[in-house]
């Protein structure tokens, strides 16, 4: 029987539904913070459970969260390229031909349109991709992994980021980006204000003249301070949750348009040889690459914890499924023999 | 009451027959579509032969079996009366450079001409295109030929004239071509899609 199609536009439906999901959960945080700020401020004051007063801070958060989901939609490949410093591949060089030539190769392979192709110049080998849908994409890979790879090895790398263009990762992958960072912005604001105003409650807390009001505005401040802390946490856990799952799945997409498990399997042996860490890579855009840029954080550790806080699964993990693909594929040829 | 049941069985089954044609007419033209992805690739490797021998020539008089091979197996596609034998022709084409590739690699004057280097990188790229349109093509004509041949919708397929549609099958030689190094200095070989190895992903 023939190999089970992936089914790309299921996929994308349910990429279509956790990029919902996303965008409602980063507006509530948002929203929770414009909240606590509110209050603290005073600008709102909750008495005898009304809210009373106009929630400035809290529709001002929404207007935030709004331009900046708009701006990650719209413009959130470039911002991405701009903040790698990458530069479009040189078809007049022969080795950025070959990259150009086995990218047309794979989108052929995924019958997708053809990428645009980007290059950073840094030595150690990684590639990602990004943009809003497969008309609107970018791929873009290191020298050090055109300097490393052979036409193989580059197929199976380049296959992997086609499929997460296949299924819109590169969209969900791309907003994550922008908005972790918006989220980390606004609670480090709020860090900042509230040591310069020495933590304490605004004009409107301390001008109500409600009993219970001295106590409530230190829980106030307390909440304040929590979420500013949590919120950060909360939408980067969100980010590397929706990223992990991915990545196998990319792996095992990878080797259905290229028929040949060995190719990203050796390109993945490769790179985990490699120890120099990528320069350019941030906390903002780890979860992009093919496998984490980011110094110290190789992946190889397999603790709950290390599990929870990586964008990416244990590299060591993702090369010994597609030792077994590699295996099954061995023996299927065996077995026609 | 009944009626209304009666009604809306009706527009129920109406809509199913509307969508199932309408997937079946799309999977078709997707594969019109695939099959003509390697009408291009086919006619591009046409164009790039009689460059790749111009540039080769001079440097392999002895390999003149070869060069006279492809290019009559490239003569052979390109004034082909009918599918079939073209299809034949082509795939005698696949083999012959393939074996050209593959000699070039003892030719090592051939790497120090760039006119050669970007010439062999455009026949590497162009046949791992033409087996991806290949692997492509077949995958969509699976989709359409399980939709034509499975209930129900096998039902509206052969209702309306659907057919299942036939694979784009190597010939055998094809097949037996030993894996190459197309690229410079990196052990390499193209994936041969449709070939036995095909593994499940």
């Amino acid at each position: 029987m023939a190999p089970a199609s992936t089914d790309f536009r299921a996929l994308e439906t349910t990429n279509r539904r956790e990029t919902v999901v996303l965008v409602i959960v980063m507006m509530a945080l948002l929203v929770a913070l414009g909240f606590a700020l509110d209050v603290w401020a005073g600008s709102v004051a909750i008495v005898n459970g009304q809210i009373v007063g106009f929630p400035v801070l809290t529709v001002a958060a929404l207007v935030f969260g709004a331009v900046q989901a708009l701006t990650s939609y719209y413009g959130g490949a470039s911002l991405v390229l701009m903040s790698v410093h990458a530069r479009p591949l040189a078809p007049d060089s022969i080795e950025h031909k070959t990259v150009l030539d086995v990218i047309n190769e794979m989108a052929i392979a995924s019958r997708l349109p053809v990428p645009a192709a980007y290059v950073i110049d840094d030595p150690s080998p990684n590639a990602f991709a990004t943009g809003r849908d497969p008309h609107h994409s970018v791929l873009c890979v290191t020298q050090g992994l055109i300097d490393q790879m052979d036409r193989e090895e580059l197929q199976g790398v380049i296959g992997h980021e086609m499929s997460h263009i296949a299924d819109y990762d590169i969209r969900t992958m791309t907003m994550v980006a922008v908005m972790v960072g918006g989220i980390a912005m606004l609670s480090d604001f709020m860090f900042r204000i509230m040591f310069f105003t020495g933590g304490r409650g605004g004009r409107g807390s301390r001008g109500n003249s409600n009993g219970d009001n001295g106590g409530g505005g230190a829980l106030i401040a307390v909440a304040v301070i929590v979420l500013a802390a949590v919120a950060p946490i909360i939408s980067q856990l969100v980010a590397m949750a929706v990223s992990r799952q991915r990545e196998y799945l990319a792996d095992a997409s990878s080797v259905e348009f290229t028929r040949n498990p060995r190719a990203l399997l050796r390109a993945l042996e490769k790179i985990a040889q490699v120890e120099s860490p990528l320069k350019e890579g941030t906390a903002g855009t780890a979860h992009l690459f093919i496998v984490n840029p980011r110094e110290g954080l190789k992946d190889d550790d397999e603790g709950f914890f290390d599990n929870l806080l990586s964008t990416h699964p244990p590299l060591n993990k993702r090369i010994e499924r597609l030792r077994a693909m590699a295996g099954a594929s061995a023996a299927e040829v065996d077995a026609q023999r | 009451m009944t009626s209304v049941i009666i009604l809306l069985i009706i527009l129920a089954i109406a809509g199913w027959i509307a969508s199932a044609y309408n997937s079946l007419v799309s999977l078709r033209n997707q594969v019109d579509n695939a099959w003509r992805q390697i009408d291009v690739q086919l006619k591009r490797r046409h164009d790039l032969i009689p460059n790749l021998v111009e540039a080769v020539k001079g440097y392999m008089q002895f390999e003149r079996g070869t060069l006279v091979q492809v290019v009559e197996a490239r003569a052979k596609a390109v004034s082909a009366p009918d599918q079939s034998s073209r299809m034949a022709a082509e795939s005698q084409l696949t083999t012959g450079l393939g074996k050209l590739l593959a000699v070039m690699e003892n030719y090592p004057q051939l790497k120090s001409d760039e006119n050669v280097l970007k010439l062999q990188e455009e026949l590497t790229t162009t046949e791992n295109q033409i087996a991806f349109s290949r692997q492509a093509y077949n995958d969509v004509v699976l989709r359409l030929n399980t939709r034509v041949e499975t209930f129900p919708s096998n039902l509206i397929a052969n209702n309306f004239g659907f057919h299942a549609a036939e694979y784009f099958k190597g010939a055998p030689e094809d097949q037996a071509v030993p894996k190459v190094d197309l690229s410079m200095n990196n052990p390499s070989a193209p994936s041969t899609p449709g070939a036995p190895s095909a593994p499940s992903a």
